[in-house]
């Protein structure tokens, strides 16, 4: 496969583009990632996603797909011959889909709202708010993996994909909030998951290290006095 | 095994239509179940825990939320044509990709737009303006998102061809134009022609009232939250 019929352009700490890097992986194919500086964005970009000027997109030969979840799912529906990254049935996929949804709408903006959360109390309650979330998704985890290691079963799926990108966002919020969120004594099945999901061999070499986030993390908030932009 | 298929919808929610449509447009079955939003059934609390509103679907007795996900969900249970989503992947990206941007980007301005005024409104407004524009480049040359025949992003957009001339009612403000969108306008007209979108129609004046209520509500809400 000629490595210039798909390209992604994208960031690696965006847990956005780690999606369809994963996805790509996940069926083994060849990519050029090219990267966007932070702060100004490439014309290519531009050009391929005009409506948001955001990243992920891919483009496959000359056509960009832009929104992560419709990347992956693209990426599953094109290369149909590798492994499935959405379940067969349709109901398990209505799920997972359903759950996608919740984390892109509900779950990733409340961890989002930790740091910027003003003052104790609000603090707390955005926690809290991240913390009830797990809780939700580790029942999900539980119903999904029917005994399986992975949301999507005997190897990583969509869901997996699309919850398994913050985790190391996730930590570097733990660490400088010094809170525990995923918490191996209230989300046990959440906790062994995250560990396999990182070492997945279509994870380990698009997920960012935890302290090269947080100095990355840093030097955005600096720069934009806000938190990472959500796509 | 019969197959037993229910949605929990109100009279007057867009969301739930979504899935009527759909369900008419295959030909499916089905049985409904009214919920009064302020007083919620147990059932519909224990098959969406999660958000606690229409539509549900549930099918066999199982339950499936978010009227996104319900539309592709019946579209791969029932594959009887209408195919609500086109087969190629790229046109089925494209489908996705304007089907999220209407709930994500297009509905929140509008609805601003019913329950503020002054200045905020007017940023709204703008704001629902820039959308639009973005819709009507999509639109051009089309006789639907679908194509020729409406198809998923048609549906998720359709509570515009009934729900924006309300909104105008309401709040007295302009949110189409056909010299500056002819091609949302022409759509707005296509799409309401359909038969089985017209007959389907929550009662208007009933919407007009219930809008202008819930309007005059926020307003009052609002003001009492900067007095304080």
């Amino acid at each position: 496969m000629a490595n210039k019929e798909v390209r992604v352009l994208g960031a690696w700490p965006s847990p956005f583009v780690m999606r369809a890097r994963i996805a790509l992986n996940i069926k083994k194919l060849d990519y050029e990632f090219l990267q966007e500086q932070l702060g100004s964005k490439s014309e290519l970009l531009l050009k391929s996603n005009p409506v948001h000027k955001k990243i992920p997109v891919l483009i496959h030969g000359d056509k960009p797909i832009c929104e992560s979840l419709v990347i992956v799912q693209y990426v599953d529906e094109v290369w149909s011959s590798g492994p499935s990254i959405l379940p067969s049935d349709p109901y398990d996929r209505a799920i997972a889909r359903f759950w996608a949804a919740y984390i892109d709408d509900k779950w990733f903006p409340s961890l989002s709202g930790i740091p910027r959360a003003q003052g104790e109390e609000a603090k707390m309650a955005a926690i809290q708010q991240v913390r009830d979330g797990l809780e939700l998704l580790e029942d999900a985890f539980v119903k999904c993996s029917k005994g399986k290691p992975f949301f999507g079963g005997d190897s990583i799926g969509y869901l997996d994909i699309a919850f398994g990108c913050f985790l190391g966002w996730l930590r570097v919020t733990e660490k400088s909030n010094g809170v525990k969120l995923l918490d191996e004594t209230k989300t046990p099945n959440l906790a062994k998951w995250a560990v396999r999901f990182c070492s997945d061999v279509a994870v380990k070499d698009v997920m960012p290290d935890t302290d090269k986030l947080a100095e990355f993390a840093k030097v955005l908030f600096a720069k934009f006095r806000a938190p990472p932009p959500s796509n | 095994m019969a197959e037993e298929v229910k949605l929990f919808r109100t009279w007057s929610s867009p969301f739930p239509l979504r899935i009527i449509w759909a369900m008419k447009l295959k030909g499916i079955e089905y049985e409904t179940i009214f919920e009064d939003l302020s007083n919620k059934s147990h059932l519909l609390l224990h098959y969406n825990p999660v958000y606690k509103k229409v539509p549900v679907l549930v099918h066999n007795g199982k339950p499936i939320s978010e009227s996104l996900v319900i539309l592709e969900y019946i579209d791969e249970t029932w594959k009887q044509p209408p195919l609500l989503l086109p087969e190629d992947p790229y046109e089925r990206a494209m489908a996705r990709f304007w089907a999220k941007f209407c709930d994500e980007k297009v509905l929140p301005p509008v609805a601003d737009v019913l329950v503020t005024q002054g200045k905020e409104q007017e940023a709204a407004l703008a704001q629902h303006m820039e959308n639009m524009k973005r819709v009507e480049e999509e639109l051009k040359g089309k006789k639907f998102f679908g194509g020729e025949a409406i198809g998923f992003a048609d549906i998720a957009y359709g509570w515009m061809a009934n729900l924006l001339s309300v909104m105008e009612e309401v709040t007295g403000l302009k949110l189409t134009d056909a010299e500056a969108f002819p091609a949302i306008s022409t759509w707005l007209q296509s799409f309401s022609d359909v038969p089985l979108i017209k007959e389907n129609w929550p009662p208007r004046e009933k919407l007009v009232s219930k809008y202008q209520a819930f309007r005059e509500k926020r307003l009052a809400l609002a003001a009492e939250a900067t007095s304080k």
